[in-house]
């Protein structure tokens, strides 16, 4: 039984605990809950005539985003541009995942097999991109595979080919700079799930008739798991809202949702359209995330 | 025609790193395994008796020399194209996989067929006594339990050589004897033959059927556990197995003449390849030791000290040389041997029960 005295203590513990929290709980608050807020209520609303919002309730923004009315005919169609960027910026985030994890796990392999002092080092060369600012980096991409780029210079000069091939400004040039760009984020968590796995493991596998490709597939990856699915996250919900990389390498052509939110908030001057598009992208990315959740937890059940 | 044996290696060397630096873990090692044995590599650590195992298992391949199963050579064999299995020292069972999962992952990575599979890892759980825990994660298991899952996981693939690396080492001392009698049992019940790693020296002599000492890489002596407790081959095997006293001298026509003179006459002993003059040991087993009244007939000796072990009472005995011996009495029903510190006796042995040995 606890006395009169320990449970007074207790609340007194817990109460400076929380006061301990509040400044980050009113951050979180004011910073992420009160915008969430307001682009949720701007969803609803029509827009201003140059450029915000007039306050007048209606659906009107979220039907946009899914149909369009024919200038002429005053038909209602579905919007295609609105379903083209969506579906290429799910294309190019899931492409991009994939591509990091085949990137990043055999390098967070090779890191976490290194002896334990060399690893910090292996480690500290994934992080160097991060010291640059994301807008340079890109431009430095660009400057690797444009016309007369490194890439195409040094393709012509072996002779592989005799004109340049054009990437820049296609899906492929966004691609490569969203694979460049979140390579680092599949990596760390990626080590640090394989850095827990017992290698030992791998020899009971090969002792038990598993062939190389068994043992990767029925024990590696089944335990270092949670690992793949938290750097799948990380890659695959920032490059569905990327914005920097599609639109310095995609030009103006190639957009995807993030570019399309801002574009709608500057020159298209419709703050609601923008709104409700950017509700539909955490739309996306919940319905991911509880994707990830479900199949993770399910796995680990029955084992 | 005779059988090959299970499993032999022929002339097995593993040499790590090159040049100067390099380290011989095995030097070029024979031995050859019947089938059905129950066979102990035995030694301290760093002997080579894992790098041996390993080597039989495939997860190492060796320098020089092969590694035969069967009278077949598969010394190039990757560890999964052998009809081998290991019941690792950390046990090594799959954390994402149940105990019945564990137990079935051989025979699944061998294609057999469901039906099968679900048979022998029942009859599997069964033998080794964890059927009500076929739904449980490894985690959820004590020390004992995991263990029995390894055995079981091993036995499942019915190989024809079971590896075990020091499997018994983690547990407790009550639950190491119960899993000793329970490999046994289980060795019996299955006809494999068991390749066994320890350091356990009363491990090796009871569970045995032969058992080959090894240190720096080589092996000393391969025989019966009786064999080499009673005729061990050399100074290191008497020491590492069980209790042994050294009186050290010299080889003086058919007897063995101490520092300060007395002669231990070794009547029908062969001296073996020792010359006259050659300095040699004379091995004998505490419980050898016959302790008799001064003046007595044998060896002169001044009690040190006495250490009762309950059963036993351990007498510290030191010879006119100056070397002391242990002799180990039977505690007679007083408890008392009656014999204090300081107090004179004589020591004596029969021949045959002494052992002599290169100094």
């Amino acid at each position: 039984m606890k006395s009169q005295a320990e449970r007074a203590a207790r609340s007194e513990e817990v109460k400076r605990n929380w006061l301990l929290s509040l400044p980050a709980l009113a951050l979180l608050l004011i910073g992420a809950a009160g915008p969430l807020l307001i682009v949720a209520v701007y969803s609803f609303l029509e827009p201003g005539d140059y450029s915000g919002v007039s306050w007048k309730f209606t659906f009107d923004a979220w039907i946009g985003v899914f149909f369009q009315q024919d200038i002429f005919d005053e038909t209602w169609g579905l919007a295609d541009a609105h379903l083209t960027i969506f579906w290429r910026s799910v294309k190019l985030s899931s492409l991009t995942t994939i591509l990091t994890f085949v990137f990043g796990f055999p390098t967070a392999w090779f890191i976490a097999t290194r002896p334990p002092h060399q690893r910090a080092f292996w480690l500290f060369l994934v992080t160097i991109p991060f010291w640059t600012n994301l807008l340079i980096r890109t431009f430095a991409i660009m400057e690797v595979i444009r016309n007369q780029g490194i890439l195409n210079s040094a393709l012509i000069w072996i002779g592989a080919i005799e004109t340049p091939i054009q990437i820049l400004y296609t899906n492929t040039a966004v691609l490569i700079g969203m694979v460049y760009v979140y390579l680092p984020l599949m990596v760390l968590p990626l080590y640090a799930a394989i850095d827990r796995f017992d290698f030992r493991l791998v020899e009971a596998g090969y002792d038990l008739y598993a062939s190389r490709w068994r043992v990767m597939r029925r024990v590696i990856l089944p335990i270092v798991k949670p690992g793949v699915i938290a750097g799948s996250i990380l890659v695959f919900v920032p490059s569905l809202g990327a914005y920097v990389t599609p639109r310095v390498l995609g030009g103006g052509k190639n957009m995807m949702i993030g570019n399309f939110i801002e574009l709608q908030f500057g020159q298209g001057r419709n703050w609601p359209l923008g709104a409700s598009l950017s509700m539909l992208l955490l739309l996306i990315v919940l319905c991911a995330l509880l994707f990830y959740v479900r199949v993770s937890t399910r796995k680990s059940d029955h084992g | 025609m005779t059988q090959p044996p299970a499993v032999e290696a022929r002339g097995a060397m593993k040499v790590y790193g090159a040049g100067p630096a390099a380290i011989t873990a095995l030097d070029c090692v024979s031995v050859e395994i019947a089938k059905g044995e129950f066979f102990t590599l035995l030694g301290p650590s760093g002997c080579g008796k894992t790098t041996l195992l390993r080597l039989i298992a495939g997860f190492e391949t060796p320098s020089d020399g092969a590694i035969l199963l069967d009278g077949v050579d598969v010394s190039a064999e990757p560890p999964n194209k052998r009809p081998v299995n290991t019941v690792f020292q950390s046990y090594a069972l799959f954390p994402h996989l149940s105990v019945a999962e564990n137990i079935a992952f051989g025979l699944e990575m061998l294609n057999r067929p469901k039906a099968e599979v679900k048979a022998t890892v029942a009859e599997m759980l069964e033998l080794v006594r964890m059927t009500p825990m076929a739904g449980r994660r490894v985690a959820q298991l004590s020390g004992g339990q995991q263990q029995r899952v390894a055995l079981a996981r091993a036995l499942a693939p019915r190989p024809k050589v079971l590896l075990l690396d020091e499997p018994l080492s983690a547990l407790d001392l009550k639950l190491r004897k119960e899993m000793q009698s329970e490999l046994k049992r289980l060795q019996r019940e299955t006809g494999i033959t068991f390749v066994f790693v320890t350091h356990d020296q009363e491990e090796a002599l009871t569970m045995s059927d032969r058992i080959a000492v090894m240190e720096g890489g080589r092996v000393h002596q391969v025989g019966a556990p009786r064999d080499i407790y009673n005729h061990p081959v050399n100074r290191f095997v008497a020491d590492f197995i069980g209790e042994t006293n050294f009186i050290g001298g010299h080889v003086a026509g058919g007897a063995l003449r101490l520092a300060d003179g007395a002669e231990i006459a070794l009547p029908g002993r062969s001296v073996g390849t020792l010359g006259e003059g050659e300095a040699a040991v004379l091995a004998i087993r505490p419980e050898q030791l016959r302790v008799g009244p001064a003046g007595g007939e044998g060896l002169a000796a001044t009690v040190v000290e006495t250490v009762y072990f309950g059963t036993d009472t351990h007498l510290h005995l030191k010879l006119e040389d100056g070397e002391v011996v242990v002799a180990r009495l039977q505690s007679p029903p007083s408890g008392d041997v009656g014999l204090a510190a300081g107090a004179g006796v004589t020591v004596r042995f029969e021949p045959e029960a002494a052992q002599l040995l290169g100094g």
